[in-house]
């Protein structure tokens, strides 16, 4: 790595003592020689293993669930199912108003991805737990699913998730979040070259390498201690309140060291259920996901449709973006109508374009509910853009370079959703990367600069 | 059938923070009678350094070195509240907090001194080794053990502070989507270099160069193990990762790490970092986001790349060695 100072030199004072320091990591030593103690570290007399009972259809109805085979089995200790959970719908982001509570914690009455809980089971042995899951019986009527974001969207489709009673989020700008900024169908007639094209992803794991879980232990005085790798403490304690209907002065959590998170580790899974396991038998309760359970049941990187329709002028002003996105929240909403919101905010990228017109969705299918990810609401948006950029930089006859030059952002210039531009570097960065890449461009573009006047 | 060359460009910029439900984080700083500094957060560190940082910010601003700061986090009966560790949030918001409480418990620090060497306290300098000068006079000077244990025993004063930093949440417009849904933002332009084999799909990325902005470095070692880490998950989000290979099939999903493509040391390219600081106005010392936004700009770029080498468009991430030969295929019948 090469810090180049040269640039914004006026703008930087280097004049710190500890900031700037490339300081050895305090906490480094103990984890390249396996001492730092993670949340899975700790094991406590008489723990149980929890372990899940998951649904193997995409969308289904529950005529019966019967227990009774494994609660014989050798070692379990205690099965929880929806009615044992004392809030059982809930949404994460209700603690922002951002509802309706859409997703139970154990299934009640219908499933609505391959995968969801139904049966908690809690046992002596990780073992003796997993075996008794299989002896759990439940009936089942099977139902249409949808898996495509279209198909999701047409009229007549199957309804995903009856808290919503439609496939997509209701924002308060109703079917998508909406940001318009100047004439965009004027820019469109106006240009000399108008591109429309389509841009799609698919599910993507964090892939960490501990995978989501927690530890809970009774305090003995109606407290309950939470190890848990949890990104965010509060927000996870707060929701687990809510679900248990536990006042928060109750709960304990311990966290803080964790084996990365990429995102994957905001929803709040495995903590309420394993609190309450901890309630109801009065003993200390692990819940760790599997491999596979990280890898097809904790919620992905959302799939994203990404449509850009622009519209630019032969000398490569783009003149006009008209941006429609779609995000596949899978069956439940959990971070994904902010995720979904987040991308409005974002386009039309680091370009200063007079006339843009923003929709994003946030659409429900029967999928694993996908939720935060490195880069949320937007890498896909961003491969999108960039991608189109390359397209319209030949489109025109155009080097990819010098065209993202004249569209770059520079400070004070409005962006669409109507905040000046602060701190921009863009082109600093395309500078850069000209001299790096040996990838030459016209003098005037190495002369520009995102701040300083008359450049 | 040839292996073929190209190159290709992405420029991106990432914003700090989500504060579209408002974007608060506490921290407390104390000192102890030894000397040393406590920083109490509720944050979280996933693997990337949080707590070496946050130490770093302390000592910066309270005027002593790194290695006198502990920082004790994400115990819910001791920390104060903080959102979590998500959406670039964590140095900049806890840094901030860090920094406000730093600078409280410093100004009591310099308060028992100034009493101490009997001057008044706007008269003081530290020297960053862990004293506290006069200045004009170095002369005159006093450890800050002295004067934690002169706080403690003596003088009854609590060298201690607090910080908050809160970014209010921000509404979006309802039919204009007027919002301020970040802070300060993050930029970065990548070229990659790629060979195709038209024959097999394959693609190889030769070279990653990345430049990045990310207002200012605070750890430049700490940066670089993001940034580079991230470059490389770049990579696999283009060529590699997904749980739904044949989406939107539902089946072949990958179980563990045989069945989950991820690159491995050998698929990796030779990759070039280099940084640039534009010091962001709110940031702590300047410091944006740059954890989020350093995987981002490769994906495109090696998409590009493909294109520039072999003359297919592959729009639908990952751009596997199947979506390469069928497009191969599709434009021969053309």
């Amino acid at each position: 790595m090469e810090l180049r100072k040269s640039y914004f030199a006026d703008q930087r004072k280097d004049d710190l003592h500890e900031i700037g320091q490339p300081r050895p990591r305090s906490d480094s030593p103990g984890h390249v020689t396996g001492k730092t103690a993670y949340f899975a570290d700790r094991n406590f007399p008489g723990m149980l293993h929890l372990k899940m009972v998951r649904s193997p259809y995409h969308h289904a109805r529950i005529r019966s669930i019967d227990t009774s085979e494994a609660q014989m089995h050798p070692g379990v200790v205690k099965i929880l199912t929806a009615k044992d959970v004392p809030h059982n719908v809930y949404t994460i982001l209700i603690l922002i108003q951002i509802g309706p509570e859409d997703e139970t914690v154990l299934a009640d009455g219908k499933v609505r991805w391959k995968g969801e809980a139904v049966v908690a089971v809690l046992a002596e042995t990780e073992r003796a737990a997993q075996e008794a899951t299989a002896k759990v019986k439940v009936d089942y009527e099977v139902l249409p699913a949808v898996f495509d974001m279209e198909e999701a969207l047409k009229p007549g489709a199957p309804v995903v998730n009856e808290y919503h009673g439609r496939n997509y989020y209701l924002y308060d700008s109703g079917e998508c979040r909406k940001v318009r900024f100047g004439d965009v169908e004027a820019g469109f007639a106006g240009a000399d070259h108008v591109l429309e094209q389509t841009y799609q992803s698919s599910p993507i794991e964090h892939a960490p390498t501990e995978t989501t879980g927690c530890i809970v232990a009774p305090e003995g005085n109606d407290r309950f201690t939470c190890y848990t790798n949890t990104q965010a403490m509060f927000f996870t304690l707060d929701n687990a309140s809510i679900i248990l209907q536990m006042p928060g002065n109750r709960l304990h959590f311990v966290g803080g060291t964790v084996g990365g998170g990429f995102g994957g580790k905001v929803d709040v899974i495995v903590e309420p259920i394993a609190i309450l396991g901890a309630k109801l038998t009065g003993r200390p309760v692990s819940f760790i996901y599997s491999r596979e359970e990280e890898m097809q049941i904790s919620s992905p990187r959302a799939a994203e449709k990404v449509v850009i329709k622009d519209g630019a002028m032969k000398d490569g002003r783009i003149v006009a973006r008209k941006v429609t996105g779609y995000t596949d929240a899978g069956a439940y909403s959990r971070h994904s109508p902010y995720g979904a919101q987040k991308g409005a905010g974002h386009y039309p990228g680091p370009y200063t374009i007079p006339n843009v017109w923003i929709d994003t969705y946030c659409v429900y299918t029967n999928r694993t509910p996908s939720s935060a990810m490195r880069g949320f609401g937007v890498t896909i948006g961003d491969f999108a853009l960039e991608v189109q950029m390359d397209k319209l930089a030949r489109l025109i006859g155009m080097d990819p370079l010098e065209f993202r030059f004249i569209n770059a952002y520079r400070d004070g210039d409005m962006k669409a959703h109507r905040q000046p531009t602060e701190g921009a570097a863009l082109i600093e960065c395309m500078q850069e990367a000209s001299r790096a890449a040996n990838w030459p461009v016209a003098e005037k573009f190495m002369a520009m600069s995102s701040y300083a006047k008359g450049a | 059938m040839a292996i073929k060359r190209g190159r290709g460009v992405a420029a991106i910029n990432y914003p700090t923070g989500m504060n579209l439900g408002g974007d608060p984080t506490q921290a407390l700083v104390h000192s102890t009678p030894t000397g040393n500094f406590m920083v109490t957060l509720s944050s979280v560190d996933l693997g990337q350094g949080m707590k070496q940082i946050m130490a770093q910010i302390c000592a910066e601003t309270i005027g002593v070195p790194t290695d006198r700061v502990v920082v004790d986090t994400a115990d819910t009966d001791t920390g104060p509240h903080c959102m979590g560790t998500f959406a670039s949030r964590g140095t900049h918001r806890a840094g901030n907090a860090v920094i406000q409480a730093a600078r409280e418990a410093r100004q009591v620090m310099l308060e028992v001194a100034a009493e101490e060497l009997e001057v008044n306290a706007s008269d003081l300098e530290t020297d960053g080794q862990g004293n506290i000068l006069v200045k004009g006079a170095p002369q005159r000077s006093i450890s800050i053990f002295d004067v934690a244990l002169s706080a403690h025993f003596k003088r009854g004063r609590s060298i201690s502070g607090r910080g908050m930093f809160l970014i209010p949440r921000s509404y979006p417009e309802k039919e204009t989507g007027a919002m301020k849904p970040s802070t300060c933002y993050a930029h970065a332009c990548t070229v990659a270099e790629v060979e195709v084999d038209d024959e097999t799909g394959e693609i190889t990325v030769l070279t990653v160069k990345n430049v990045f902005e990310i207002g200012r470095a605070l750890n430049p070692k700490m940066v670089e193990q993001q940034l580079v880490g991230g470059s490389w998950m770049g990579i696999s989000h283009a060529l590699y990762e997904t749980t739904e290979p044949y989406y939107p099939d539902r089946d072949h999903g990958g179980t563990d790490f045989n069945q989950y493509l991820m690159p491995g040391p050998g698929d990796l390219a030779q990759t070039e970092i280099i940084v640039l600081e534009r010091p962001s106005a709110d940031g702590p010392y300047g410091a944006k986001g740059p954890g989020e936004m350093c995987a981002n700009p490769q994906i495109p770029a090696i998409a590009n790349a493909v294109f520039d080498a072999v003359g297919v468009r592959i729009d639908t991430l990952p751009i596997t060695p199947e979506r390469i030969l069928r497009a191969l295929k599709a434009q021969a019948s053309n």
